[in-house]
């Protein structure tokens, strides 16, 4: 959907310093544009219920993150994610892939399709949903206003084949 | 077989807390309830509630934020099984100025005392499992271990070394007074801390 130029003058734009991920094959292909952003250092995690601690971390100590991961990462980091933005109220946002939602071909049956939704809607996040290309612009919308009310946001952005 | 030698986790933890000198601390656990007992400073973090596992990412966020700030993170063996990826993620970003303590007791001590998988009666080795092993193939070059109070406190330097660093200490577990508990409301603790680290 963002081409990597366009994802990191986004983010570049909205003054994030961290992105805390672990890319999928979408993501994954603003891999080289993130290592290779001036203004944007890329951590890595090895499971996505460390991102958003690591992101909460960052938080408080004075940095603005984002973290990216696909949605199963979303449904495995759940206990981390209510303990950052529920227990401790922390305003981290994250933007996380809809695997299959475009094109399931190559994951036919892929239940990322019945469980993502109900599980957003679960955590209780203020969220965007970037269904097509033309919804863009909602995500730095969406950040922004996420931002200056101090919550936590997600977007969720559609994804192609897996 | 003798009885491995282990130090009471009230003496591991007033070692550090006698020579954190400014770090943030952040406790876990079994760790986070005794360090209650201690006298509080600003840059502390009892991480209760808590996700399990959670404690060393926390910490090293604030690490990499604020690269002159040390940051001790105090996490039980159970906390660290619960998320050994964490070791890797710590050894690849290498900040200089992270530390993580744990407290190596072998059980889940806040729940009742139930051994953990990497309990020797849990393994087919019959052997406890080695946490300082794990950190250094992970690729923490600075590990040490402990399994007395006086030995850690005649080293306590190490827990300002260039790190990151890992520090295994073996206690005894207490089977009285074990619950965990929280010092109070987790949002206005957070943003103490918080406000701690911009001043």
């Amino acid at each position: 959907m963002f081409a990597p130029e366009e994802f990191i003058s986004t983010l570049t734009e909205l003054g994030i310093t961290h992105v805390v991920w672990i890319p999928d094959t979408t993501l994954g292909q603003w891999d080289e544009a993130l290592r290779t952003a001036p203004e944007i250092e890329l951590v890595q995690v090895c499971r996505e219920g460390e991102a958003w601690a690591l992101a909460a971390g960052l938080y408080l100590g004075g940095a603005k993150p984002i973290v990216v991961i696909q949605c199963t990462g979303l449904f495995e980091s759940g206990d981390s994610l209510r303990n950052i933005v529920h227990d401790y109220r922390l305003p981290i946002y994250a933007l996380i892939g809809y695997r299959s939602f475009l094109n399931a071909a190559s994951l036919p049956g892929d239940t990322c399709l019945k469980f993502t939704e109900p599980v957003l809607d679960a955590w209780a996040l203020d969220t965007v949903f970037l269904k097509d290309e033309s919804m863009k612009p909602q995500f730095a919308e969406h950040y922004r206003k996420c931002t200056e009310q101090q919550i936590p946001g997600i977007c969720l952005m559609a994804e192609g084949a897996a | 077989m003798s009885t491995p030698q282990a130090m009471p986790l009230a003496e591991a933890l007033a070692v550090i807390h006698q020579y954190r000198a400014d770090a943030v601390v952040i406790t876990t656990m079994g760790a986070a309830r005794e360090w209650q007992t201690l006298e509080p400073h600003s840059k502390d973090l009892v991480y209760m509630p808590s996700s399990m596992g959670q404690g060393p990412p926390l910490g090293l966020g604030i690490a990499i934020a604020q690269p002159d700030q040390r940051v001790i993170v105090v996490n039980g063996d159970g906390c660290t099984l619960m998320n050994l990826g964490c070791l890797v993620t710590l050894a690849a970003q290498a900040p200089k100025n992270f530390t993580l303590v744990v407290v190596d007791n072998g059980v889940y001590e806040v729940t009742g005392g139930q051994a953990t998988i990497g309990h020797p009666t849990k393994r087919a080795d019959g052997q406890p499992l080695n946490l300082a092993d794990l950190a250094r193939a992970a690729g923490f070059i600075e590990v040490y271990e402990f399994d007395d109070a006086e030995s850690f406190r005649f080293e306590h330097e190490t827990l300002h070394e260039p790190g990151p660093v890992c520090i295994v200490l073996k206690t005894t577990h207490q089977t009285e007074d074990i619950s965990a508990r929280s010092p109070g409301p987790p949002t206005e603790r957070i943003q103490a801390l918080r406000a701690a680290l911009q001043s």
